[in-house]
């Protein structure tokens, strides 16, 4: 074996892995310095801002205090699934970004240095749903080593609501596959290129499919509205119970990472990536040119981030039962309509803005028939509190 | 509620069914049920508050907040205008405070200065334990000469215990600092002192009463 060859493919991967490994826990760190100063924001006050120029070294701080936190781990837990669960977490959080292009990269990709770690797989898309779907072992053997009947029970419950709205989240995104003819996330933002750079994206064609992916995307990080199983750690229990100290920092990055995730990929796969007007589509290797796209996609991203963390502050949560009905009644179906009036539209090679047309009734069929559904069940009475 | 025995009006009804009231849940409209106007809504009221709503948080200790009128906080006892202490021991304060960290010893005024003519008694020590007070201001509500007030000074701090014992020129002294700094004028403005502080017309050569709590 030629080592040379050998090292010609190796470099580019290997920083492009080092800047994963370098920028993700950073970014994690950083994104609850920017939550903290959001939340404030939303509810009329500062963040915090005391530890460096505006704040900005509270991470920093938070990050050298919980190093140095004193480690319990109880006598009642079984230790090696305890310690294993939250590296699990962890692990198929970042496993997942091994397919994700953070930068922009050309859908022929030669050699030299690129921005994905695992440049031209043609199933990226479904590696990546694949491998974030093994997070669900990291919660539910936390939960279960804990040996606490309400740490197993909110970890029951967030497994629950964790694979049901896997089924929404991969049902939205055939929807984009349909229309990009791969499932390479690299070949599906090329597909989003136009000449005026926006009128291509995918959100303008299947704005539903956008909705129920977002949604579904939101249930399985357990963010608000949908983090029921996580507030209960804030009443009662929840799989985070027996956790703290720099474990607990584990599951806390996992959840941050799962979150930067699903942003790039409301970004990459609706928003078109890195395709804005005024910025040329192609992938070349101008500094200048992949630096501006860069940044176009890290501002999406960044605004998907934001968006969702205003989305904690400004909606009640749902109750369980509530969440579970969403999902299998609500997202479900609308999903499975989606995209038998897609494939119906790719099938015959009919122009494709109709299709936008027929998401919007969808939608409103969906709400007509989820109103008149609570109304008939309203009938029946129900013991209410005096 | 309901009555506990089994006979009643409706024999047959068991008394669950008695205290169990059956009602219809309210019915989710069209707009409700499709969620995304009322996310909106929310949305755009956390923006609003981001972006146009003034901060409240006060940045202590750059900015010092400011307090409600009679805010209670530290005492002092007040001066009349001939820079007398204006309380005269008639120990209502002790006697009203439910912490017991007031200590008064009283004693005749001193007959031979001209400027304590009309007065019969005056504390000879008054001591207030700040860290046993609970800061209820019912000394300041039952002194009848207005003798007795609470300042909105919150940021009282001290490094020993016996340092947090005030006797009475400490409390003096808080009134002249304060009054000198404009911030907390002399609330209680009745004028004359009240009755309790004239000279009686009897004899007043008894003993002051003994004190309360472990100085007295």
């Amino acid at each position: 074996m030629n080592w040379y060859e050998v090292w010609t493919t190796l470099w580019p991967t290997l920083i492009a892995i080092g800047i994963i490994l370098a920028v993700v826990p950073v970014v994690g760190l950083y994104a609850t310095f920017v939550e903290r100063k959001l939340a404030a924001a939303v509810q009329d006050r500062l963040g915090p801002n005391r530890v460096g120029p505006f704040g900005l070294f509270q991470a920093i701080a938070d990050g050298i205090k919980i190093f140095l936190k004193e480690q319990v781990i109880p006598t009642h837990v079984h230790t090696f699934v305890y310690m294993l669960a939250p590296c699990i977490s962890l692990m198929t959080a970042m496993f997942a970004l091994c397919v994700l292009p953070y930068g922009p990269t050309p859908t022929n990709y030669e050699g030299g240095l690129r921005f994905v770690v695992m440049p031209g797989l043609d199933v990226s898309l479904l590696i990546m749903f694949a491998i974030s779907s093994l997070s669900a072992y990291g919660i539910i053997l936390g939960g279960w080593a804990s040996n606490n009947k309400y740490s197993l029970y909110g970890a029951i419950r967030s497994c629950a609501q964790f694979i049901s709205y896997e089924i929404p989240l991969g049902l939205s995104v055939i929807g984009v596959i349909l229309v990009a003819g791969s499932m390479n996330i690299e070949t599906i933002v090329a597909s989003q290129a136009s000449p005026d750079g926006i009128s291509h994206w995918n959100l303008w064609w299947q704005p539903l499919a956008l909705i129920i992916f977002f949604t579904s995307a939101l249930a399985e990080t357990n963010r608000l509205p949908f983090d029921l199983p996580e507030c209960e750690q804030e009443l009662v229990g929840g799989f985070h119970t027996e956790y703290g100290g720099i474990k607990f920092v584990l599951f806390f990055l996992a959840e941050y990472t799962h979150v930067v995730t699903v942003s790039f990929l409301t970004a990459l796969l609706f928003f078109g990536g890195w395709h804005f007007p005024g910025v040329p589509s192609e992938v070349t290797s101008s500094f200048g040119l992949l630096a501006l796209q860069m940044l176009v996609l890290l501002v999406k991203v960044c605004g998907v981030v934001c968006f969702i963390m205003l989305l904690r502050w400004a909606l009640p949560r749902f109750r369980f039962d509530q969440l579970m009905g969403l999902a299998w009644k609500g997202l479900i179906p609308l999903a499975m309509l989606n995209l038998v009036f897609l494939a119906i539209v790719e099938s015959n090679h009919w122009p494709r803005w109709p299709l936008a047309i027929v998401s919007v009734l969808l939608f409103v069929a969906g709400g007509y028939w989820s109103a008149r559904q609570a109304s008939l069940s309203s009938k029946k009475l129900k013991p209410v509190l005096i | 509620m309901s009555t506990e025995e089994k006979v009643s009006t409706t024999p047959g009804k068991t008394r669950k069914e008695k205290t169990v009231q059956w009602g219809a849940e309210p019915k989710i409209g069209f707009v409700e049920a499709l969620y995304l106007p009322a996310i909106a809504g929310g949305i755009a009221t956390a923006l609003k508050h981001a972006f146009f709503k003034k901060r409240s948080t006060v940045q202590y200790p750059e900015q010092k907040p400011e307090m409600p009128p009679n805010y209670r906080g530290v005492h002092r006892l007040n001066r009349d205008e001939e820079g007398r202490v204006k309380c005269v021991a008639c120990y209502m304060c002790q006697t009203a405070c439910p912490a017991n960290c007031i200590e008064i010893i009283a004693a005749p005024a001193p007959q031979d200065d001209p400027k304590w003519q009309n007065r019969d008694k005056y504390p000879a020590t008054f001591t207030i334990d700040e860290l046993r007070c609970i800061y209820c201001g019912m000394c300041e509500e039952a002194c009848p000469v207005d003798a007795i007030e609470l300042t909105s000074i919150y940021d009282l701090t001290g490094m020993s215990r016996q340092e947090m014992i005030f006797d009475k020129e400490k409390l003096l002294s808080v009134f002249d600092e304060t009054t000198k700094g404009g911030l907390d004028p002399v609330r209680t403005n009745r004028g004359l002192l009240g009755p309790a502080s004239e000279k009686s017309s009897e004899s007043t050569d008894s003993p002051p009463p003994p004190g309360r709590g472990k100085h007295g």
